[in-house]
């Protein structure tokens, strides 16, 4: 770390204490990155451009707010009406949660289709699924906070999970609560932690900056940097790229906030939480949709269910395990991935499976927005959401080995540099 | 006792011994200390005094016709109150050996001679939502007693659940009946 030469008295008195210049010339200018990168590769730095402002509009929304059972929802609507530019940073800060969301499912994509997560960087894998069990807590406190019909309802189905733990379920409950419904103790611990999680996830995000540092980017080809010759430093060249990514997500998701701001929340959650009265349709924030109707695809007569029902678990908590477990069984997707090529560039089956499996995500996610009795294609939507739920294991759990296993891949270049200067087929092995 | 007081590690492996025990305990008692300092923090987020005094709740039935509901708070919770019509009481009874879920009689869910009195917790078993059916226009689902919107569940005309993914029937509170109209829950 200390291979540059300071100039500037100032920096190299610092720089001699704590090498934070080296340190920081180090990971840029020094960080040697595939020259190959597309710009699937751009949906790391947008995260923790959206990571960034998520925290600062949220620091200042929490200066206006007002997390008190009677005075939240009020406090929220003075934001809107009278707080200076309140309204910029409210919805700044709500339709900055669906744009982080975005931005990291796209990230999450990408890296399955292009094997990152496999060997050496399990690690890097594991620190991304922890960032977003964090993001996906923190975005369901935030959601509470506004106090209205979709924020109490969706706090009240939420913590009533827990309640499908056997024995302690009920007092779980009580305890996350802090009383016998969602209430005014239930508002204030999830500002609290709301508040908290974000700088959780930014700790997250620097130890998954630190992995990654550690073992380089994967790339299109899904080869590891060989030599000098497959390698840009990441200043200026990712840095200007990762800028115009930035310029290009700033126009979509400025164009939300300022032309489609409610698009897409919930119009229920304008009207105040009424514990007496639950709307007719809970549905949670768009993101955990496929997770809803993985959740709700258990019920008793459901087929999926019958294994669960030899181990005597109810259908409720089956689609508790089974919703925890879809994210659960990500993290042994390193190991569950039996190719020896990374990327589905050279993968012709694995990357047919790959959409199918997309797509299958994307239904889940219609399932989860609409009532179980509406149907998708004439099919009553209790019967897709089980099918796709049945899919969803199955594509990770058992079509991902076979087809490890079973497919003929395509050749793979030597190195980064020979897949970016001439086409695979003609190089000689 | 003479030798524990030498510092001498050569003794073949007591000093060892001694060393790992004072470990052990230290430990054992660090980690006690730990829990034992974890708990308040724990704790507090449990329902406090002030939450805990719940006042129970008297309920006027006289003003309730045959045939229809009402819904009263208790804990924060909305409470059913349903005068059940005959037709909806032999047929809560005709299916008490139906399959059901959580298999109940109708006599165990309301006092003896108060057959047309049923009392409930109006929060689904499921994930908490509160079933329809307390209005006359309400959705009823299949069983003629309530449904919840949410995920779909169908209670029967004694709150059983019946059909859906709710585990249990709706919870009959504790209550008591104070005179022949009044009710107290809690």
């Amino acid at each position: 770390m200390s291979d540059v030469q300071w100039k500037n008295p100032v920096v190299k008195w610092v720089d001699e204490r704590l090498p934070v210049f080296s340190l920081m010339h180090h990971s840029t200018v020094g960080y040697p990155t595939p020259k190959n990168l597309n710009y699937w590769w751009n949906f790391g730095s947008l995260a923790l451009t959206c990571l960034i402002i998520m925290i600062v509009t949220g620091i200042f929304l929490a200066m206006s707010y007002t997390p008190h059972a009677s005075m939240a929802f009020d406090s929220v609507e003075r934001i809107m009406r009278d707080v200076n530019y309140g309204w910029l940073l409210r919805y700044l800060h709500a339709n900055g949660a669906s744009m982080f969301f975005i931005v990291v499912y796209i990230h999450m994509f990408r890296n399955m289709y292009y094997g990152s997560y496999r060997a050496p960087r399990e690690m890097l894998w594991f620190l991304g699924l922890a960032i977003y069990l964090a993001m996906m807590a923190t975005g369901f406190l935030g959601y509470v906070l506004p106090w209205g019909q979709m924020s109490f309802w969706g706090a009240t189905v939420i913590t009533n999970l827990f309640s499908a733990i056997p024995l302690v379920g009920d007092d779980v409950v009580t305890w996350l609560w802090g009383g016998f419904s969602v209430d005014n103790p239930t508002l204030n611990r999830f500002f609290s932690l709301h508040y908290l999680l974000p700088f959780v996830i930014f700790a997250l995000v620097a130890l998954h900056l630190w992995a990654l540092h550690v073992v380089k980017s994967n790339n299109p080809a899904g080869v590891e940097i060989k030599s000098e010759e497959d390698t840009i430093p990441f200043h200026p060249y990712y840095t200007i790229k990762d800028l115009y990514g930035i310029a290009i997500f700033m126009i979509i998701y400025l164009a939300f906030v300022f032309w489609a701001p409610n698009f897409l929340g919930h119009p229920d959650n304008y009207i105040e939480a009424n514990p007496m009265v639950t709307p007719p349709h809970i549905v949670p924030e768009w993101y955990y949709l496929p997770f809803y109707a993985i959740l709700r695809a258990f019920t008793a007569d459901a087929i999926i269910y019958i294994p669960f029902g030899w181990f005597f678990i109810t259908p409720k908590l089956a689609g508790v395990i089974a919703m925890f477990g879809a994210i659960i069984v990500l993290f042994f997707l390193p190991w569950l991935d039996t190719s020896k090529v990374l990327s589905a560039k050279y993968r012709p089956v694995f990357k047919q499976f790959f959409w199918i499996f997309v797509i299958n995500v994307l239904i889940l996610g219609y399932c989860g927005a609409k009532s179980p009795t509406d149907t998708l294609f004439g099919i009553k939507l209790e019967i897709v959401s089980q099918v796709a739920t049945f899919y969803y294991f199955a594509h990770l759990m058992v079509l991902t080995p076979l087809i490890g296993w079973m497919e003929k891949t395509r050749e793979v270049p030597n190195s980064i540099a020979a897949a970016v200067t001439k086409p695979t087929k003609t190089e000689e092995a | 006792m003479a030798d524990t007081a030498s510092t001498a590690v050569d003794d073949n492996g007591t000093e060892e011994s001694r060393r790992d025990f004072l470990l052990l305990a230290t430990s054992a008692v660090g980690a006690v200390g730990t829990a034992a300092a974890i708990w308040p923090f724990v704790d507090s987020m449990n329902p406090s005094a002030d939450v805990l005094a719940l006042a129970s709740t008297e309920i006027d039935l006289s003003p309730i016709e045959e045939g229809q509901s009402i819904t009263v708070m208790w804990r924060g919770k909305p409470v059913f109150v349903r005068n059940r019509t005959a037709d909806e009481i032999s047929k809560a009874q005709a299916e008490d050996s139906a399959a059901m879920v959580d298999p109940q009689k109708d006599g165990e869910r309301i006092k003896e001679g108060k057959d047309n009195w049923l009392v409930l917790v109006g929060v689904c078993t499921h994930l908490g939502c509160i079933p329809l059916g307390q209005k006359a226009t309400d959705p009823k689902g299949e069983y003629g007693g309530w449904y919840c919107p949410c995920h779909g569940s169908h209670y029967d005309t004694s709150g059983r659940i019946r059909k859906g993914p709710a585990p249990t029937n709706l919870p009959v509170p504790p209550y008591e009946f104070t005179s022949d109209t009044t009710v107290k829950i809690g």
